[in-house]
């Protein structure tokens, strides 16, 4: 069975590289293939992961257990599943997203909309701001207490005189309420270069990755399924 | 010849890639590597921790990015698996339990640990914010029972685990933004220290949250397994993949310089630009 698993997955790979010849029937058919399986696969996967245990399961649950209260056969077990009953009400929100389907009840759609950008709104701006702002900042700053106190050995000191320099000269880049000339523009020109550095090492990392999707396709195709071969 | 190298046929380059590729991967040479900082941080993290200590490993990629991040969970699970700390499963991802799971069983089988006492597989649940929130108050609020079906409470290593308080380490690998989701949210709001383990794609992005602290190490891609791999002195996966990176990397630096002198000749010469 192994095997067999093995020989799909090495003429599937083989089918999307031929890409790199030119397009064709193959590409295509492993392309929609991979597409479908994982719409599929993450769908199947959400239902049981996600709906079943957090909405379906409490849900009948708490359904089963109103039944055994009000037969006056109450027990701890069924009074904490009651509970459960209150996921009606998230249950009920998110099935609003459904009414786009009917024209006519289209604009119920936005219920659930105004309840998910205020949720995530309320809950990421504060949290946002201190990880990505203020922590930043004060990373930024802190090495030259360190430098103050003497305690900032000569690499860490110009490491960050250059991340200080950087992000001033970026921010000047960015900023075009003033015109770019003069001092202004040697900055902004300064924090260009940064700029620069800064893309071309996310490119190479990102090189650095496809490549290594590469050689793990490439070792797959050697080891597991030459190998199982010869 | 300077107008054969300028138009090229892009097919010719993905050959000699192709040859750089398979020639490694058949004739394995060993290359010298160094621990970088960020690796040695994460490996003296989990090598600080005690026996019956939890960490947390997110397996926050797809299938189609496990290159990178696969080699980076098999050696940080061999070094929990030995050392005695505990390992929970979790994911972000809806197209990773089966093979996060798959992976853990794997491992765990090599390293004789106990599903249930040693590590444990929670398994995905949709949403991220939610996720990672609920777990900061109660991780049986969110998973009620691992990716087998099996109640929390009836997991013996999670008996005395409630939240995020009880975990020493969340170690996300990632081929995403999650790590940033995680640090926004488990570190900001719960103080869950962080780790990370990152495609080559965004590592770029993670060393920021490494000079403030909020990561406490990162492995960039291959280069980060490599080095977690010669810490724990049981070359892999990583290593493996890193020594062919190499030899395409210096092939493709080779392209870059050759297309760039062309260019210029070409235009010194008066071609068109």
């Amino acid at each position: 069975m192994e095997i067999f698993g093995i020989w799909i997955a090495a003429l599937l790979t083989l089918c999307i590289y031929s890409f790199l010849y030119r397009d064709n029937p193959f590409y295509r058919f492993a392309e929609h293939l991979f597409v479908g399986i994982s719409v599929g696969y993450g769908i199947v996967i959400t239902i049981h992961q996600g709906f079943i245990p957090l909405a379906w399961n409490p849900l009948s649950e708490a359904v089963s257990a109103l039944g055994t209260q009000i037969r006056g056969e109450a027990t701890p077990e069924t009074s904490e599943a009651l509970s459960g009953l209150f996921k009606i009400f998230p249950i009920g929100i998110g099935l609003l997203f459904f009414a786009r389907l009917s024209a006519r009840h289209a604009w119920l759609i936005r219920y659930p909309i105004a309840i998910l950008i205020g949720f995530n709104s309320g809950i990421a701006i504060p949290n946002v701001l201190r990880a990505s702002i203020f922590e930043q900042t004060h990373g930024t700053l802190t090495p030259f207490a360190q430098m103050h106190a003497g305690s900032l050995p000569l690499g860490d000191i110009i490491g960050a005189v250059l991340i200080v320099i950087g992000l001033i000269c970026t921010l000047i880049y960015f900023f075009f309420s003033v015109e770019h000339q003069g001092p202004v523009g040697w900055f902004s020109k300064i924090g260009i270069a940064f700029l620069m550095i800064g893309f071309g090492a996310a490119f190479g990392n990102t090189v650095m990755g496809r490549v290594a999707l590469l050689i793990h396709r490439a070792g797959f195709l050697i080891n597991d399924w030459l190998g199982s071969i010869f | 010849m300077l107008e054969k190298i300028m138009n090229m046929d892009r097919r010719i380059i993905f050959i000699f890639v192709a040859v750089v590729v398979i020639i490694p991967t058949l004739i394995p040479v060993r290359l010298p590597t160094r621990v970088s900082e960020p690796a040695q941080k994460l490996y003296d993290y989990i090598d600080g921790l005690s026996p019956g200590e939890t960490i947390m490993l997110a397996f926050d990629y797809g299938p189609s990015s496990l290159a990178e991040p696969e080699p980076m969970a098999k050696v940080v699970l061999r070094h929990c698996f030995d050392k005695g700390v505990n390992v929970i499963g979790v994911t972000l991802y809806a197209n990773m339990p089966t093979l996060a799971h798959g992976l853990m069983q794997k491992i765990a089988a090599e390293n004789d640990a106990v599903y249930g006492e040693d590590y444990v597989f929670l398994g995905y649940r949709p949403g991220v914010l939610q996720v990672i929130l609920g777990m900061g108050n109660n991780i049986a609020g969110v998973f009620e029972t691992d990716y087998s079906g099996t109640a929390i409470n009836e997991i013996p290593m999670m008996k005395n685990i409630k939240n995020y308080d009880q975990i020493a380490l969340l170690l996300d690998l990632a081929a995403g933004s999650s790590t940033e989701a995680w640090i926004i949210y488990a570190n900001t709001r719960y103080g869950l220290k962080i780790g990370a383990g990152v495609t080559g794609v965004i590592i770029a992005q993670m060393y920021p949250f490494l000079q403030t602290g909020q990561l406490v190490g990162l492995m960039p891609g291959y280069l980060g397994a490599t080095e977690y791999e010669k810490l724990l002195d049981a070359p892999g996966d990583g290593t493996i993949g890193l020594n062919t990176a190499s030899f395409v990397h210096v092939f493709l630096i080779g392209l870059v310089l050759l297309g760039n002198i062309a260019f210029f000749i070409h235009r010194r010469r008066g071609g068109v630009d």
